[in-house]
């Protein structure tokens, strides 16, 4: 995986908006969702599925693939939205399907009835134990040589779960070298802002004092997120966390920052701002005619 | 259904005894000998559990976890997303009792090959007291779609298990007791996961009684029926070390043969075999059945000996419940 040309820049850019619109999209359909976190990983997960993964989505089942473990499954609209543009499926089974009776796009994913996925998540704290588990049952095999890398992304919020402390020992101790962990650090979760239900600062320090290699970078700069996960792939001692600073709701302005639409989907998140009847329209409308804006907050 | 062989010896009084743990542990240790995807892991208790004897041998297929027992069950699922066949043990109270739900989430509804092994359940741990002594485990287990539950008998038996638990595609709870169980079974009783089999059946008379046991008491259990025909009573005892899924072909034909069942298990009375036996009959074959199991109660510091007797699972009162169930 090369450093990023700007035309790679633009292209990422593009397609994390078509994301986030298929997000809002699929929301709209449901009726019931989460909003926040989803759009703030948008950028993320359109540069793993378009650019860091190696998969190939006409065969889920390559055995020489990476896994992708997401642990904090209620982000599953920009999982879905990120695999459907990348072909796992049809972008309308996305639109149409989420959270319907009889969907193979359950509310939090399933992996048994959906090809693609590598683990079914939604209840907190699970996922890095077992981005940690495949890790190990890929050094029984493939030595500490092995190139399939293990990508495990969090929640901030999902790190009050203990588990996760038990799972972060025990990468530490093991120096599981093809582990990647992003920590999705948008500061809120259901009840309000992280710092104040739940203090995790010092975040960095904490991740190192359990043995990890621990960078931060701003989730809304590809640049950033690539040039990362190839200093966690170059880094051999030690297993990898990279704390992404996101903004929840990113890209939809009248959402950003609010802890309200963590669990609410469109129609039914704060009106102060945008009716709840408008809301879905006024996202579309947003995400339809502000693209490139992404972008030129990083300019 | 005919009697399987059993140790001739058995209804002598200097019947040998092993834990059967050890049982687990030897197999396991065979199940990793036999096929390489078989992993271990444990939670701080690798001796206790009788892991070491597979640590041993496969120290790079081994994995100790430290006393963190909900990540050792998603560690688990992982390894078995990757094609293994894991193992993970603790005591039973901390896995399956402590890790609930990703038991639930990360292996049964996932569906991975991941195998749950609870040691040290049941009252019958003794002096370690109420905080140690599993009796809701089988409970919890059971109320998990997919998941198979084997509560061996004795070492012997729980070596076949383990052996078979590793063959078996799914998700299995082995339930494992620490004291050394008088070994009933012989190397040529069959065992396969969800069968029954005929420990004891009066000759020259009809059955009137039927015993279900599972577990450390199907020695007890075996004694008591013994003691009931002695007395005159006809009386068939099953082994039911697999509780789901239930063999309701052999659970039936006993129930269609005799007056009532008593069924004999260290755990609650709730929620455990002998519900799973219960819900099975009232819709098959209404039946009178005592359930010998702890009564809506937490256990408490003693000798096994005493613990039995105090919860009524000793031979004596496994008699007088039957006799009492067939008034």
């Amino acid at each position: 995986m090369e450093h990023l040309y700007d035309t790679q820049i633009k292209d990422l850019e593009l397609k994390a908006n078509e994301i986030r619109e298929t997000i809002i999209e699929m929301l709209i359909e449901a009726g019931s969702g989460h909003t926040a976190g989803p759009l703030g990983m948008a950028d993320i997960f359109t540069a793993l599925y378009f650019h860091i993964l190696r998969h190939d989505p006409r065969n889920p089942d390559w055995p020489d693939r990476d896994r992708l473990i997401l642990s904090n499954g209620h982000i599953a609209p920009v999982l879905y939205a990120a695999m459907a543009h990348s072909g796992y499926f049809s972008i309308d089974e996305a639109r149409k399907t989420l959270r319907k009776f009889g969907s193979r796009l359950q509310g939090h994913p399933h992996r048994e009835w959906l090809p693609g996925l590598e683990t079914s998540s939604g209840p907190l704290g699970s996922g890095l134990s077992q981005a940690i588990g495949m890790a190990l049952g890929d050094r029984m095999e493939r030595g500490r040589h092995s190139n399939r890398f293990f990508y495990c992304l969090l929640g901030d919020g999902e790190l009050d779960c203990g588990q996760v402390w038990e799972a972060a020992m025990l990468a530490g101790r093991e120096k599981i070298h093809n582990l990647i962990g992003f920590i999705d650090r948008n500061n809120i979760q259901i009840d309000g802002f992280t710092e104040d239900i739940m203090p995790l600062e010092p975040l960095k320090e904490k991740w190192e004092a359990f043995g990890w290699h621990v960078q931060e970078i701003d989730g809304h700069n590809f640049e950033e997120i690539v040039d990362a996960v190839n200093e966690a792939k170059a880094y051999f001692a030690k297993p990898s966390m990279i704390i992404a600073h996101t903004i929840p709701g990113k890209g939809v302005e009248f959402a950003e920052r609010r802890f309200e639409w963590h669990g609410n989907p469109p129609g039914k998140g704060p009106a102060d701002v945008v009716a709840k009847e408008a809301q879905g329209e006024e996202m579309l409308r947003e995400l339809r005619t502000l693209r490139g804006r992404i972008k030129s907050e990083h300019e | 259904m005919n009697t399987v062989p059993l140790d001739p010896k058995i209804f002598q009084s200097d019947v040998p005894g092993a834990p059967i743990r050890k049982g687990f542990g030897e197999g396991l240790l065979e199940a990793g000998e036999k096929d390489h995807r078989v992993v271990a892991l444990c939670a701080d208790l690798t001796e206790s559990t009788m892991m070491h004897l597979f640590r041993d041998k496969f120290p790079e297929r081994f994995v100790e976890m430290g006393i963190g027992e909900q990540s050792m069950a998603a560690v688990a699922s992982g390894l078995a997303a990757m094609g293994k066949i894991p193992f993970f043990s603790s005591y039973a109270m901390f896995s399956p009792g402590r890790n609930w739900e990703q038991i639930r989430t990360t292996i049964c509804y996932n569906h991975v090959n991941a195998k749950v092994v609870g040691s040290h359940a049941g009252i019958s741990v003794g002096p370690d007291g109420g905080t140690h002594q599993a009796i809701e485990d089988i409970a919890i287990m059971r109320v998990i779609p997919r998941m198979t539950i084997i509560a061996p008998c004795d070492s012997i038996e729980a070596k076949k298990a383990t052996l078979a638990a590793a063959q078996y595609d799914g998700p299995v709870y082995i339930r494992l007791a620490r004291e050394a169980t008088p070994v009933m079974t012989v190397p040529e009783t069959p065992f396969s996961i969800g069968k029954a089999q005929m420990f004891f059946a009066s000759e020259g008379k009809l059955a009137q009684i039927g015993i279900i046991a599972t577990g450390s008491v199907v020695y007890n259990a075996l004694m008591a029926a013994k003691r009931l025909d002695e007395k005159g009573i006809g009386v068939k005892m099953l082994n039911l070390a697999t509780v789901k899924p239930l063999d309701q072909e052999a659970v039936l034909a006993l129930a269609n043969e005799v007056e009532a069942i008593v069924t004999v298990e260290e755990h609650q009375r709730r929620g455990g075999m002998g519900s799973e036996v219960a819900e099975f009959l009232a819709r098959a074959y209404p039946t009178k059945q005592a359930f010998i199991g702890v009564d809506d109660a937490f256990g408490q510091s003693g000798t096994p000996d005493e613990l039995l007797k105090h919860y009524h699972m000793d031979i004596d009162s496994i008699v007088v419940s039957a006799e009492n169930a067939l008034r």
